[in-house]
């Protein structure tokens, strides 16, 4: 095609109106300013700041050398789902067959993808409690099903009450989508809440999709299994995957568990679209979840004692935060400052470079928080939360601060 | 304080002596004064014995001379192996001494200031004392790791400095 070709054809139709719909990620827009700026200490960042254990990462070395960059099975490496079936055993006390009833996926990006192809028709509902991680409403859509928010707050510690469901549900409603612990709020759903989300789901024989990759990383207490719930096995897929617990992001490896003619529905769609979950990736998971349990369990105790130092911090800069009990964000209140979610972040950022994200990027809920991640040395975040002092002690002395004090 | 949060002090401290005891107290939940006394009794009971620095001399332009030292030792009636380890670990040139199993029995990282140094310091004061029936002496080339800590791999932060 010539240069002279470039000029564009007016009859050439328009892309998807789903597609065009899709809102652009509120996280977008500070990744762009935050990336161009010099001095920035990022409490933004989604993934850990651990490399993957050497362990992982020398046992894809070895896979590649031996030349096994083929592709899997569909359901993934069986020896992987093995393992995984004996995990979830010993963890939870759930059997999964690891021939049917494990896939193993690019990612939970992919699992939630591929959970919400494989339950919805066009215009079917998903109920989706938040603030919740940024692809739980555009997967959904671009199912062709509709996203329907179900707001919870920090005052019920971002707890899901069933009336708030009850007035949600219609006869279109397919299922529910949770993420505990949470994505952006840390918060861990109590049992007590679990098990209501699985009784509200039987009584209108809904399905449950339930992202648990930040299960390992659960600081008081121990994390509860939905599919382990009673009567919820049949209607639940559960998302996890290596990117928290083994510092594994760049791998894309995740997996999904679900009863057979779910997981086969899956299974399907996946291997038209993926084929099978990257080979080299599932070698360094398999590897990962046989000799990197001490890892694990070391990393999920430097987020804990992480965790605990900048909740203390954003309290003692007069910024409210609640334990977060999972996952590892602190989402603390930044209401006494006077601004909203996106200024507070905006401000900061220019004023003291320290990137944190805006609370109302993850939907009902989260306007009055920022998302701060402790995925970052402990160093760093004590510098920070100095750096965000000065900015919070600036704001109050400033006319802005002064307003916000009296209108409390 | 429990034994499970004096260890984790031990493990904290160990990864880094600098920490704080204010940021201790905030890392494991417990009050700064518990902490500083915790760590007071660790040093007092003999737990934690020396907080040091690690250093990439080569780095820093100083040239050292360091060699590991097999040394094979008839053992004494009553005192085994210790009076003789002893005698050895005393001298200020052994970094670091312990009996060990296979070919021989005490293995010293010894340091000193020039090849010759140390050349007389394991032929007059190791290989004289009775008792030593042997030493293997091997000169140390090149560090990679040290307490935990890569010597040649500076790893960047490469994560997008914002993400879902």
């Amino acid at each position: 095609m010539s240069v002279a070709d470039n000029a564009k054809d007016p009859d050439l139709k328009g892309l998807s109106k789903t597609a065009a719909q899709l809102p652009q990620s509120g996280i977008r827009k500070f990744f762009e300013i935050a990336s161009q700026m010099q001095n920035v200490i990022s409490l933004g960042v989604g993934e850990p700041d651990f490399a993957t254990p050497w362990t992982a990462r020398e046992a894809a070395i070895y896979s590649i050398e031996k030349g096994q960059t083929t592709y899997t099975s569909n359901l993934g490496l069986i020896e992987l789902r093995r393992e995984l079936a004996k995990l979830i055993r010993r963890r939870y006390a759930v059997e999964y067959n690891p021939d049917g009833e494990i896939l193993i996926t690019t990612g939970v990006a992919q699992g939630l993808d591929l959970a919400a192809r494989a339950l919805l028709d066009i215009g079917d509902e998903v109920l989706i409690p938040e603030p919740c991680f940024v692809s739980y409403k555009p997967c959904v859509s671009l199912a062709g099903g509709v996203p329907v928010a179900v707001e919870t707050n920090s005052s019920s510690n971002f707890q899901v009450a069933t009336r708030a469901l009850d007035d949600l549900v219609t006869p279109r409603t397919k299922a529910i989508l949770i993420g505990h612990p949470s994505n952006p709020t840390g918060a861990v759903f109590e049992k007590e809440t679990l098990m209501k989300i699985v009784d509200f789901a039987c009584r209108h024989g809904l399905y449950i999709i339930s992202d648990e990759i930040y299960d390992r990383l659960t600081y008081d207490g121990t994390h509860t299994m939905v599919a382990a719930l009673p009567r919820a096995f049949e209607r639940t897929i559960t998302l996890n995957g290596f990117s928290k617990t083994y510092a594994m992001t760049g791998w894309r490896i995740g997996y999904a568990c679900a009863p057979p003619e779910i997981l086969n529905t899956m299974m399907k769609i996946h291997s038209y679209t993926m084929l099978s979950a990257p080979t080299p990736g599932q070698k360094a998971a398999l590897d990962a979840v046989r000799r990197a349990e001490k890892d694990a369990l070391a990393m999920a105790q430097e987020y804990r004692r992480r965790r605990n130092i900048i909740v203390n911090g954003c309290n003692s800069i007069g910024l409210d935060c609640a334990l977060p009990g999972g996952s590892f964000y602190a989402f603390p209140s930044i209401r006494s400052s006077g601004l909203s979610s996106e200024q507070f972040a905006e401000r900061l950022l220019y004023e003291e470079q320290v990137a944190v994200v805006p609370g109302g990027v993850f939907g009902l809920g989260g306007e009055g928080h920022v998302r701060m991640s402790y995925a970052t040395d402990g160093e760093l975040i004590k510098k920070a939360l100095e750096r965000m002092k000065r900015f919070v002690d600036n704001l109050s002395s400033s006319d802005v601060g002064m307003t916000a004090k009296a209108a409390r | 304080m429990n034994t499970e949060k004096s260890r984790e002090i031990l493990q904290i401290l160990q990864h880094d002596s600098r920490t704080t005891a204010e940021s201790i107290a905030s890392m494991i939940g417990e009050s700064v004064q518990d902490v500083k006394a915790g760590i007071e009794r660790l040093e007092n009971d003999g737990i934690i014995k020396h907080y040091s620095t690690t250093v990439d001399w080569e780095k820093a332009g100083v040239d050292k001379i360091v060699a590991f030292v097999d040394i094979t030792v008839v053992p004494a009636r009553e005192v085994g192996f210790d009076a003789i380890a002893m005698r050895i670990a005393r001298h200020p040139e052994v970094r670091s001494a312990w009996l060990v199993s296979g070919g021989c029995d005490l293995s010293i990282m010894v340091e000193a200031a020039t090849l010759k140094d140390l050349a007389n310091f394991v032929a007059e004061k190791i290989a004289t004392i009775d008792g030593v029936s042997g030493t293997n002496t091997q000169f140390l080339l090149r560090k990679y790791k040290e307490d935990n800590v890569l010597f040649h791999e500076l790893e960047p932060d490469n994560r997008l400095v914002v993400s879902p």
